[in-house]
């Protein structure tokens, strides 16, 4: 893989505000024409390593490569050529959509005529003909998340970077928004994203997983749940709550997480029969109870990888 | 290429904060609201021409030349006589009381007194303890003199005041005013410009975008400069209308002044919005500033009668320099080259401000 196949390239990415040390020692390099994306729950540090990537902060350590030019001192070149979706809706309330259009497309200085034709080009891509006249301020989550993509390609940037993209956005947008997205990488766009949504996770090519500003895991998402480091168990129970808590005594459980009436057990390798072992540990708990090997899907990759740290806390 | 993108994006900026402004109705209120409300109030409050305070008499001698002095010192009409005592005794405790401000004794040997140059004929009891009133009713100390021959005029002594003959303070006040009431709304204005961005979210946005520090912060000065001229076309229109305040020199150097004057108030509410985290803040700081200037800039007090270092803080100060020119240009007629040195200190007072204020605008987040 040469040089040119990578989009940035984060080397021992630091960031300490005052005692916290919100991005600890990141490296990775993102290849282009993929999504990329870092799961992890608030407070894993996943705003802190984006806004590093815009040159938006200044790393307290480590180095940065966007597209080829080094952050922070070439982050004026940078800016140019990446769209930035912030987490927050950053567009203006109190402007209609056609203006903020217009606003970023001049701002992006593009030649004028390039200017009206993109702004027209973005309400037709992005369903925003019918509401080009509506204030941004009152339009739905889905609609300004339309118009925050919108604006972010208004100059069709090489690299496209979302902080938390589909943030109180309803399931259906949220399809369309990543229909959307794989459009943009067929066009040879890379993105970069951050999630707390594990649907969304597994749709990304590559993942990153962070926990307590660190990268715990990384990889294609098949690939994680291939090679996850425990076997799983799903144990269909009425006695959920026995059952963890007789489960949560065992050294050999990773952990437990639950969905429904179905729990998942994280269990170690050593173990030869998880079925049966974990049969026998739970025979007090349920007469009527149902132990069944599965195959790891990303939810225990993500338990696995961010509870080592954490134990047994329920997952949200 | 590289200046037209620049001119792009500024007047992209420029642009897009007239239209928020015009649809942001309390702010649009405030930039007609806040120059009539202050002129007026200004304009009929501070009023140092002291008049009608309540006055008492003990009238011992009671002869034509002692009631001429009592009618002549209420035709000042500094003073009001409420009450005729007995004496000064009781004068003294009508002072006391609050009841009068000044009170006036003729003793009964007036009249010999008046013929006798060495003595004064007659006492002014005064309120001393409120420095204004007190010296507006010493000035009361000089009625006797035409007196010693009552048909004589001119009088003994003569003032002349020149610029404000009437001695009118809200001939005075005005001009300076201009500055005071473009002072407070250009500094508080542009001190949340940038911060309301940063507050809203916005400038996560812009920053991540290529537009440039410097196009940033003049995009966003700009409209304000038309709003400081429309804000002083308001203050000079009531200024002359309702208190009858006299242009004696051109209008287009007042306008030239103001906006060297606007520019530079505008400049220090930017640099105050790259300090501030958050909107109070940014008002905080606009106060901060305000008081100073209103103080030291020669708007209240004579420049002249400060301390040095006073004084030295004052010429720092933008008003200092508009106060100086507005009362240069509308009471004494001068013209803009007689004035060069103010427009000169507002320059450099711009160009420092809005160099501080492009070096400490960061594109970045920390």
């Amino acid at each position: 893989m040469s040089s040119s196949d990578i989009a940035i390239k984060a080397d021992n990415l630091t960031r300490r505000f005052g005692p916290i040390t919100a991005v600890d020692g990141l490296s990775l390099s993102i290849e282009k024409a993929q999504v990329y994306g870092f799961l992890g729950p608030n407070g894993s540090g996943k705003s802190t390593a984006i806004r590093m990537l815009c040159g938006l902060l200044k790393p307290t350590a480590g180095t940065v490569s966007v597209l080829g030019f080094e952050l922070p001192e070439q982050a004026d070149a940078v800016r140019s050529r990446i769209g930035y979706m912030t987490q927050e809706f950053s567009l203006y309330e109190d402007m209609t959509v056609l203006e903020n259009l217009r606003f970023l497309s001049t701002i992006y200085a593009l030649p004028r005529q390039q200017r009206r034709e993109r702004v027209e080009q973005a309400l037709e891509t992005y369903d925003l003909r019918d509401l080009q006249h509506q204030f941004s301020g009152t339009m739905s989550g889905g609609q300004r998340q339309r118009l925050a993509l919108a604006a972010a390609t208004l100059h069709q940037p090489e690299l496209l970077i979302l902080d938390e993209p589909t943030s109180g956005v309803d399931p259906q947008s949220r399809r369309d928004f990543w229909d959307r997205l794989f459009d943009l990488v067929g066009h040879g766009t890379t993105v970069l994203l951050s999630t707390h949504y594990l649907d969304e996770a597994e749709r990304c090519h590559q993942l990153a997983i962070l926990n307590e500003g660190q990268l715990v895991a990384e990889g294609a998402p098949a690939e994680l749940m291939n090679t996850l480091d425990a076997q799983v168990v799903e144990i269909d129970t009425s006695e959920a709550l026995k059952v963890r808590h007789e489960l949560s005594q065992h050294d050999q459980v990773q952990s437990v997480a639950q969905l429904g009436t179905r729990l998942h057990a994280l269990l170690d390798n050593d173990i030869d029969d998880p079925v049966a072992e974990v049969t026998r540990w739970l025979k007090d708990c349920d007469d009527d109870i149902e132990v069944s090997a599965v195959s790891a899907n990303l939810e225990d990759v993500f338990v696995a990888a961010t509870e080592n740290r954490q134990q047994l806390e329920p997952e949200t | 290429m590289g200046w037209l993108r620049s001119l792009t994006r500024f007047w992209a900026i420029a642009s897009k904060e007239i239209k928020q402004l015009a649809r942001d109705r309390l702010t649009l209120a405030m930039i007609i609201g806040v120059p009539l409300l202050e002129i007026t109030l200004f304009g009929y409050a501070i009023n140092t021409d002291v008049r009608q305070l309540e006055a008492a008499v003990a009238d011992q001698a009671n002869t034509t030349a002692s009631r001429e002095l009592v009618r002549s010192a209420e035709a000042t009409q500094v003073i009001r006589v409420i009450e005729t005592v007995a004496g000064p005794v009781e004068l003294k405790r009508q002072l006391d009381a609050g009841r009068i401000d000044v009170g006036i004794f003729i003793p009964p040997d007036f009249e010999r007194r008046l013929q006798d140059l060495e003595r004064p004929a007659a006492q002014l009891l005064i309120n001393g303890s409120d420095p204004i009133i007190a010296n507006i009713a010493r000035q009361l100390v000089r009625l006797p003199a035409p007196f010693t021959a009552a048909d004589r005029s001119p009088a003994v002594l003569e003032a002349r005041n020149y610029y404000n003959p009437e001695e009118r303070t809200e001939v005075q006040i005005v001009p300076g005013l201009i500055g005071v009431i473009l002072n407070l709304t250009m500094v508080l204005f542009t001190a949340i410009a940038i911060v309301r961005e940063r507050e809203r979210g916005n400038l996560e946005l812009l920053i991540a975008t290529p537009v440039q520090r410097g196009e940033l912060i003049l995009g966003k000065i700009f409209p304000y400069i038309i709003i400081g001229m429309i804000q002083m076309n308001i203050i000079l229109f009531v200024g002359t209308w309702l208190f009858d305040v006299p242009l004696r020199g051109s209008i287009w150097d007042l306008y030239v002044a103001a906006a060297f004057f606007v520019i530079a108030t505008l400049a220090l509410g930017i640099t105050i919005s790259t300090m501030a985290k958050t909107q109070f803040q940014a008002m905080q700081l606009t106060v901060f500033t305000f008081l100073p200037s209103i103080l030291l800039s020669g708007f209240m007090f004579p420049f002249e009668g400060m301390p040095e270092p006073a004084q030295y803080i004052g010429e720092v100060l933008p008003l200092t320099h508009f106060v100086r020119l507005t009362r240069g240009i509308v009471l004494r007629g001068s013209e803009l080259n007689q004035l060069l040195p103010e427009l000169f200190a507002l320059t450099a007072f711009s160009v420092v401000m809005v160099t501080i204020a492009i070096l400490r605008f960061r594109k970045r987040l920390d």
